[in-house]
Order: C-alpha cells, then sequence, then structure tokens
C-alpha cells in the first residue's frame, strides 16, 4: 500500500507571443489558458497507477493563486483522490520556498512525485529541494517509476545508457515526460472530483523570494522570410530553390 | 575563484561543458581573472588534463573512489562540494545538461542557496545578476544570485565554446572525498549498455531535413526520410519527437541535442522554440515547412511554405523524383 502525492504547478499554457505584465514580474496570461507541464502530466498518471496497483491513494498538491484549483480538480478527476492546496502567488516564491512549503505536509507521504522542471519558472531543483528538507533520497528525470515491495523502481535515460534507480521508500522521483502516457477524465471522474474536499493551506513562513529583477522578452527577430507558395502547389518553387542553392544538381 | 562541473566523454570535455567553461572565463576576466578550477567524476579521457588547460582551467579535480562505480546525483555533488571547499570558488557552474542541473541543484539544496538554471549572461558581479532562458526560453528572466556561492548552469549554446588565448598548464590532482551513505541510496543499480553515438552524420550533414509535432506519429517520418534520402541528407528531429519515442535521441536538434550547420535545413512540423533554434541557427538556408504562419521556424526562415507537411513533402519528392527523370 503506498501512499502518494505528486506536486503540480498551474502554469500560462504559451505556445506563441508572450507579453509580461507592466511591472514585468509576471507574464500576462490574460489572454493564455493554463495548465500543468507534461512532466507533471506524466507524474500524475503514474501516482494514479501506483495508487491503483498497491492499494494505496494518489493526492496531488500544488502551491498557487485560488485558481490553481482547476489543476488540482484535473488530477483529481483522473484518479487522486485527495488535494491539498497551499493558496499563494508562485510569481512571488523561490524554488526554495515552494520546497519548504511542500515539505510541511509531504512527509505523511511514501512516495513523492514531482516534475522534472516547472514549465514557467523552469528552476529544475523543487523537488531535489524537497527531497533534503525531508531528509529522503531523490532520484531524478526517470520516465517511469513502480513500487515493488516498498522499494522504488525508477527508470530513465542516462547519458551512457538506459539506467534503473532501486530506492527504498520513502522517497522523492522527479519525472520526465515521456514514459506514459496520461489518460483523459472521465465523466464520472469530473463529478466525483468535483465532491473532494480540499485541504487549503497558507504558506508556513515568510517566503525568500525568487530574486528576480524582472522578466524580460527576448528581442524580436525582423523577419525576413520569403514565403514560396501554399501547399502542394509550392513543390516545384521548393526543388528550384535546391537547385538555386546547390544542394542538388540542375 | 570559479568551479565547474565538467562532464566527459570518450573525446574529452563534451562541447556543452567546454561552452561551461568559456562562460566562466568571460566571468572571471569580468572578475580580474579569478582563477578556474574544473571537477570531473570518474573515468578520465586521455588528454583531458591538456584540454582543459587550453580552455584556461588551473585545476582539474578529479574524483575516484568506490562512490563513483555508479551515478548518484548526491554523491557527485559531494564530490563537486569537496572540490569547491578546497579551491575556495565562489562560484559553482556546469552546463544545463540533465546532469549539471542535477548535480548543482544539489549542491545548492545542501548548501542552501539559490540556483539559476539555464543562465544565457551576465550582467553586473555586485550585485551579481545574471540573465537565464524560461517559459521555455520565449522569456527571460534577470535574476540575483546575493548569496556565495553563487551556483547556476549554463544553458547548451548560449555561447560558443572556444579555447582561451592564454591556455594555462592545467594540474590534475587527484582526490577522494568522502561520500556519507546517505548518498549512494538513489544511484544507478543498472545500466544497459550505451547505445552508440550516431549523431556525427547529422552533426556534419551537409542536408537536414527536421521533423517535429506536426509529424503526427511514428508514421509520420516516411515523407521527409525520401526527402532526405533524395537530397542524400539525414533526418533530424525536435524533442517532442524524441521524447514521444517516434524517434531515437541521437536524430534530436538543439540545445538538448546536436547542433548543426548544414547548407540546407528543411523544418517540417517544427514550431521553432528557442532550445530548437540552438541547435540549427548556424544553417545557411533555412526552410520551413509548417501550417502557421506565425510559428517562430516560419518567420525565423529563409523562405517558407505554408500548408500541411503531410502533403507538400510528398509533392516536392515527387517533383524531385521528376526533374531526375
Ligand atoms: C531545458 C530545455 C531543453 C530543450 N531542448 C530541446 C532540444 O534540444 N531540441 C528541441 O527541439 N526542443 C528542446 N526543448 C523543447 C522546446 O522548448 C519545444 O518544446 C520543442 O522544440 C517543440 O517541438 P515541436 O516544434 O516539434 O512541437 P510544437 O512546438 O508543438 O510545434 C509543432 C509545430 O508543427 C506545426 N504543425 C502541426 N501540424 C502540422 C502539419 N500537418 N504540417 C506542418 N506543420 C504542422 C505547428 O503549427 C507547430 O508550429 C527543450 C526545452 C527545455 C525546457
Ligand atoms: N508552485 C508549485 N506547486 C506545486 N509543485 C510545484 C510548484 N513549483 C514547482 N513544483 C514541482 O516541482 C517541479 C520542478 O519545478 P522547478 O524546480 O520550479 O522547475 C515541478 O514540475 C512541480 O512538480
Amino acid at each position: 500500500m503506498t501512499n502518494v502525492l505528486v506536486c503540480v504547478k498551474r502554469v500560462p499554457d504559451v505556445s506563441g507571443e508572450v507579453a509580461l505584465t507592466a511591472d514585468g514580474q509576471a507574464v500576462d496570461a490574460r489572454q493564455v489558458g493554463f495548465t500543468i507541464s507534461d512532466h507533471e502530466a506524466c507524474a500524475v498518471e503514474l501516482a494514479v497507477r501506483i495508487a491503483t496497483d498497491t492499494g494505496g491513494t494518489a493526492t496531488v498538491a500544488t502551491v498557487g493563486t485560488a485558481e490553481a484549483v482547476e489543476q488540482l480538480r484535473n488530477a483529481l478527476a483522473i484518479g487522486c483522490t485527495a488535494a491539498t492546496h497551499v493558496v499563494a502567488d508562485p510569481t512571488t516564491l523561490g524554488a526554495a520556498d515552494v520546497a519548504r512549503e511542500l515539505a510541511a505536509f509531504a512527509g505523511d507521504h511514501d512516495l513523492v512525485l514531482l516534475g522534472n522542471d516547472a514549465a514557467d519558472s523552469g528552476d529544475f531543483q523543487v523537488g531535489i529541494r524537497l527531497a533534503y528538507e525531508l531528509g529522503r533520497p531523490v532520484v531524478n528525470g526517470v520516465s517511469t517509476v513502480e513500487v515493488e515491495d516498498g522499494v522504488a523502481v525508477a527508470r530513465g535515460e542516462g547519458p551512457d545508457g538506459h539506467e534503473t534507480f532501486r530506492v527504498p521508500l520513502p522517497a522523492v522521483v522527479t519525472i520526465l515526460e515521456g514514459g506514459v502516457e496520461p489518460r483523459y477524465p472521465s465523466v464520472p471522474g469530473r463529478m466525483k472530483a468535483k465532491k473532494v474536499v480540499i485541504d487549503e493551506r497558507e504558506l508556513t513562513g515568510e517566503p525568500a523570494g525568487p530574486g528576480r529583477v524582472t522578466f524580460t522578452l527576448p528581442p524580436p527577430v525582423s523577419s525576413d522570410v520569403q514565403v514560396l507558395g501554399e501547399g502542394a502547389a509550392a513543390a516545384p518553387a521548393v526543388v528550384d530553390l535546391f537547385e538555386r542553392i546547390g544542394v542538388i544538381s540542375k | 575563484m570559479i568551479i565547474v562541473y565538467v562532464e566527459t566523454d570518450a573525446s574529452g570535455a563534451t562541447e556543452m561543458s567546454r561552452e561551461a567553461i568559456t562562460f566562466a572565463r568571460d566571468l572571471s576576466a569580468a572578475g580580474g581573472g579569478v582563477p578556474i578550477d574544473a571537477l570531473v567524476v570518474g573515468e578520465l579521457p586521455d588528454g583531458l588534463a591538456t584540454q582543459l588547460g587550453e580552455y584556461g582551467v588551473r585545476h582539474v579535480h578529479h574524483a575516484v573512489g568506490d562512490a563513483f562505480a555508479a551515478y548518484s546525483g548526491a554523491a557527485w555533488a559531494a564530490a563537486l562540494q569537496a572540490a569547491r571547499e578546497t579551491a575556495g570558488s565562489v562560484v559553482v557552474t556546469a552546463s544545463g545538461t540533465p546532469r549539471g542541473m542535477e548535480i548543482l541543484a544539489h549542491v545548492a539544496a545542501r548548501l542552501g542557496v539559490p540556483m539559476a538554471a539555464n543562465v544565457i549572461s551576465f550582467g553586473g558581479l555586485s550585485p551579481f545578476v545574471v540573465t537565464r532562458q524560461v517559459l521555455g526560453g520565449s522569456v527571460r528572466e534577470e535574476m540575483r544570485l546575493d548569496q556565495r556561492p553563487a551556483v547556476f548552469t549554463v544553458a547548451g549554446h548560449a555561447v560558443e565554446a572556444g579555447p582561451a588565448d592564454q591556455p594555462a598548464a592545467a594540474e590534475l590532482v587527484e582526490f577522494k572525498p568522502e561520500v556519507a551513505e546517505a548518498d549512494l541510496v538513489a544511484r544507478v543499480v543498472s545500466r544497459e549498455a550505451p547505445p552508440p553515438d550516431l549523431s556525427g552524420a547529422l552533426k556534419s550533414a551537409k542536408v537536414v531535413v527536421g521533423a517535429g509535432r506536426g509529424a503526427g506519429g511514428p508514421s509520420g517520418f516516411d515523407g521527409v526520410t525520401e526527402l532526405a534520402e533524395l537530397l542524400g541528407g539525414t533526418v533530424g528531429v525536435s524533442r517532442v519527437v524524441t521524447g514521444a519515442g517516434w524517434r531515437p535521441h541521437h536524430e534530436q536538434i538543439g540545445q538538448t541535442g546536436s547542433r548543426i550547420s548544414p547548407e540546407l535545413y528543411v523544418a517540417c512540423g517544427i514550431s521553432g522554440a528557442i532550445q530548437h533554434w540552438a541547435g540549427c541557427a548556424s544553417a545557411k538556408t533555412i526552410l520551413a515547412i509548417n501550417t502557421d504562419a506565425e510559428a517562430p521556424m516560419v518567420t525565423k526562415a529563409h523562405y517558407a511554405v505554408i500548408g500541411d507537411m503531410h502533403e507538400i513533402v510528398p509533392a516536392i519528392n515527387e517533383e524531385l523524383r521528376r526533374r531526375r527523370g
């Protein structure tokens, strides 16, 4: 019976242009939706599988604004059965602050899963800091994890090939996307998720902050792209180009 | 005093580690020429000290011992921490690879100091301000690192790796750091034979035909593979593709993949994220094929065709075959 905690962060779902708030302290997300990173979606999937396989529980947690309840409900809809919400604006927190907040309750769980890196702040460290807060071992950047007889078996790609770790629980593991396919919520899953009472908490201490001076946008690149055409009809123009630059002979 | 964690392969220090040393050298110059040390853990490739000397490294700390027989982030961090103490370094850095990020995050957590990930440049020294990539590179963050040591990783291909004007005769110092039992709990217990490094063909190709998420799935590469063959080139892909297991990692182009510099790069169904661009920016001619005329890959390219790659690429192949007769 493994009780798993999985940590997710509500982040702006940006694919194209990004705008910043006037004070340069946040992404202006009024025009975009919100999501969690793919790494975290895989971590949620793994948490639910482990809870099911071992007859344990999967709890989802976030440190986020009141709106982040949306991301908690999404995780509840695919099989997490409890949720903890530290209500705070994460743009005012540093990675060490977030780790400390999570550590306030993560110790109640046998296994803590996180993403390898958050899609917005990209600090690559909350999981590792959390492990030190809890005094637990941490495996980083693996794509799958299973629990066998109280041991977390984690597998991933290292620089020198496919690696396996075996770590006795309790432990912390951070997940890279690609090892599992996150499931979609079912309608009954969504109904059930709505009924879960979320454990809301406040920050436990004064945050050190992110050390941010400001966000900036990279200098715009002036585009001088030459559009050769649309669709299949552009093929002759493309081959003309190949001839002109000499990658094929005329 | 700066210490750089250096990753190696059979040929010596990896390109990304040499970039991190190059970055450290710029920082050293700004700080009046403080010395640069390096830490290497485990196997030592031939000629490494000479190579690092050419990059301006003063001491190469080489950690040896049973603790390093198999990888564990905490043990590697213990070695870096010990070398830092010996060297008296106030800056600890590494390249922004998975291992570099992991080991430095351990060091920062152990020392209770912040860590800045994916740094691309630095501003002032006091206070020490770095600029780093966030939100997939579409935003930058200026961050203060007030505590010492300042811990940060250097984003891949943010600087060009290059030897120092004045090479140093790097001194090799072997040491056996003490590693606590707790640091060995989360270590690799088995490793499958490393796949041979097949990225050489991609790095030296004259023509690269790339495909990203727009390929749609593992079976969506027939057209691009054929185009690459017709042009005597090689297939390259985005991280979405390798992450999903559609194609092998050695085909990945970008910050955490290969850097290419072909005569022609045809990028199909690739959005052109900063991390991808980092690997393909030095292609002489870039042709983007994308359904989205506003995709960064399209706006940054020299040429573009707007539309579905699954229609356009076969049509190009057809036209190439037709002209060949
Ligand atoms: C630390 C870090 C390191 C990274 N390293 C790398 C790296 O080394 N290499 C890398 O590539 N990425 C890297 N990334 C990921 C990068 O940020 C992007 O997520 C990734 O490059 C996006 O891949 P993509 O362009 O294939 O997918 P998407 O961004 O999803 O883009 C798909 C594109 O295909 C187009 N499209 C869809 N269907 C079609 C169709 N039928 N025909 C034509 N066009 C179509 C869409 O318009 C879109 O532009 C890294 C990220 C981080 C945080
Ligand atoms: N505010 C947050 N709330 C919950 N989990 C978080 C938060 N920030 C980061 N995490 C977790 O830590 C991982 C790494 O984040 P980071 O170190 O910020 O890149 C993320 O993928 C999440 O799983």
